[in-house]
C-alpha cells in the first residue's frame, strides 16, 4: 500500500471507529467478512470495496447503525470522481487533487456549460478511450446548491436530506438517483487511468437504501473521511 | 452505411460508428478545412457545428452526427462572406491560420446564441480554442466587429 493509500486506510478506520464506538466498544480486529459477528464492530473494507449493510448488523442502535452506514457511503460521496463535479463555484475539477478543469470552462445558467462551450462540446455519452475524455449521458455539473467538494460527510448528509439542496428529491428518489443515474454510474467506470469510486454502484445504492431504512441519520460533524 | 448531412449535402459513409467525425470529414467526405490539433478536445482546432452547436470533431464519434446537421468551415457561408469571415479578413486576424477555422466556428456558435456578447462572454466561450500565434486580441476584436459592437 502506498503512503496516500495507507493514510486513507487509517482515516477510514478512525472514522468507522468514531461512528460505532458507542455501540461496539472495541476497535476493529478482524478482516472483513460477509456478516459481522454479534458484538463486533465492522472492519474497514479494502480501499476499493464498500462494506455491505449486513456488516453493520452488530450496531444495534438503528440511528448509530444509520450513521455508520452513511460514513461508509461517504467514501463514495467524497471521492474525486464525485466531488469534482460538485464544486463550490462555477468551475469543474479534474483529478485526485481537484485541479481546475483544463481547458477552462464555466457552469453556465443551466449547469451544462456556456454558449459555444457546453459540456457536450467535448464530452460524449460515454468515455472516449483514445482521447481519454470522460463521458456519460447528459454530462453536466451538479447544481450550485449541491456543493460536495470540501464538505464533511455530515454536511453532505444534511444536503442530501434537504429538498432545497437535493433537487427537490425525496429519500426514495435519492436512492433511485444513486442506483440508476448514468453520470453516477460513471464514477465506477471512469475510463483511462482515473481511479474509480470504491465498491460498485449497486453496493453504494444498497448502503444508501439501508441508511434510509434505518432513519437516514447523519453522522457527527467530527467524522471525517 | 451511415447517413450524414454535411453542409446541407447528404453523404452515405461506410465507416465504424466510433470513427471521430474529424476524420470522416477530412478523409471520407473530403472537407479538409477542419483541422486536427490535439485529438483530445483540448485545443479547439477541429470545431464544427452539430445542429448549430459547437463540438470538437476529434472526439465526437460519427454516430453522434447521424441524423443531425453538420456544418464545417466550408459550409458556414457558401460564399465565404459570413460576418465573422469578413471581419477576420478586414482585421487580418490569422497569422499561421491553423486554428482559425475552429476559432471562427466557435465564434459563430457563440453569436448564434448570444448576438451581442461582452468581452467576457467572448473570452469565456473561446477559452477552449488555443492560438499558438497569440492572435487572441484580434480574434476578440473581430468577433466584436462581426457582432456590430
Amino acid at each position: 500500500m502506498n503512503a496516500p493509500g495507507f493514510v486513507s486506510f487509517v482515516a477510514r478506520l478512525v472514522a468507522l471507529g468514531l461512528a460505532v464506538a458507542a455501540c461496539a466498544g472495541r476497535p476493529p480486529e478482524a478482516p472483513a467478512t460477509p456478516a459481522t459477528p454479534p458484538g463486533a464492530a465492522p472492519t474497514a473494507a479494502a480501499s476499493d470495496q464498500l462494506l455491505a449493510p449486513a456488516q453493520f448488523a452488530a450496531i444495534t442502535d438503528p440511528a448509530q447503525r444509520s450513521q455508520a452506514m452513511f460514513v461508509e457511503a461517504s467514501r463514495v460521496l467524497t471521492h474525486a470522481r464525485c466531488v469534482n463535479c460538485h464544486p463550490p463555484d462555477d468551475t469543474p475539477r479534474q483529478g485526485e487533487l481537484h485541479a481546475l478543469h483544463d481547458p477552462p470552462v464555466l457552469r453556465g445558467a443551466a449547469d451544462h456549460g456556456i454558449p459555444a462551450l457546453g459540456c457536450n462540446t467535448c464530452h460524449q455519452d460515454r468515455n472516449a478511450q483514445l482521447a481519454r475524455v470522460p463521458g456519460a449521458p447528459d454530462w453536466h455539473l451538479a447544481p450550485r446548491a449541491m456543493v460536495w467538494l470540501g464538505k464533511s460527510p455530515a454536511e453532505i448528509c444534511a444536503q442530501l436530506k434537504d429538498p432545497a439542496r437535493n433537487g427537490g428529491r425525496t429519500l426514495a428518489q435519492i436512492h433511485d438517483h444513486v442506483a440508476h443515474d448514468g453520470i453516477v454510474a460513471w464514477g465506477w467506470q471512469p475510463g483511462a487511468d482515473r481511479r474509480p469510486a470504491p465498491g460498485t454502484q449497486a453496493a453504494f445504492a444498497e448502503l444508501i437504501q439501508a441508511w434510509i431504512d434505518t432513519g437516514a441519520a447523519c453522522p457527527n460533524e467530527e467524522v471525517k473521511r | 452505411m451511415t447517413k450524414l448531412t454535411v453542409n446541407g449535402v447528404a453523404h452515405d459513409v461506410d465507416a465504424d460508428d466510433d470513427m471521430p467525425l474529424l476524420w470522416v470529414l477530412r478523409d471520407l467526405v473530403g472537407l479538409t478545412g477542419t483541422k486536427y490539433g490535439c485529438g483530445e478536445a483540448l485545443c479547439g482546432a477541429c470545431t464544427v457545428h452539430l445542429d448549430g452547436h459547437a463540438v470538437r470533431s476529434c472526439v465526437t464519434p460519427m454516430r453522434r452526427a447521424a441524423g443531425h446537421a453538420v456544418t464545417t468551415i466550408e459550409g458556414l457561408s457558401p460564399a465565404g462572406d459570413h460576418p465573422l469571415q469578413r471581419a477576420w479578413v478586414e482585421l487580418g486576424v490569422p497569422q499561421c491560420g491553423f486554428c482559425q477555422a475552429g476559432q471562427i466556428m466557435t465564434a459563430a456558435a457563440l453569436l448564434a446564441e448570444n448576438p451581442k456578447p461582452t468581452d467576457d462572454d467572448i473570452d469565456h466561450s473561446l477559452a477552449g480554442n488555443i492560438c499558438r500565434c497569440g492572435t487572441y486580441l484580434r480574434i476578440r476584436a473581430a468577433v466584436r466587429k462581426a457582432a456590430g459592437i
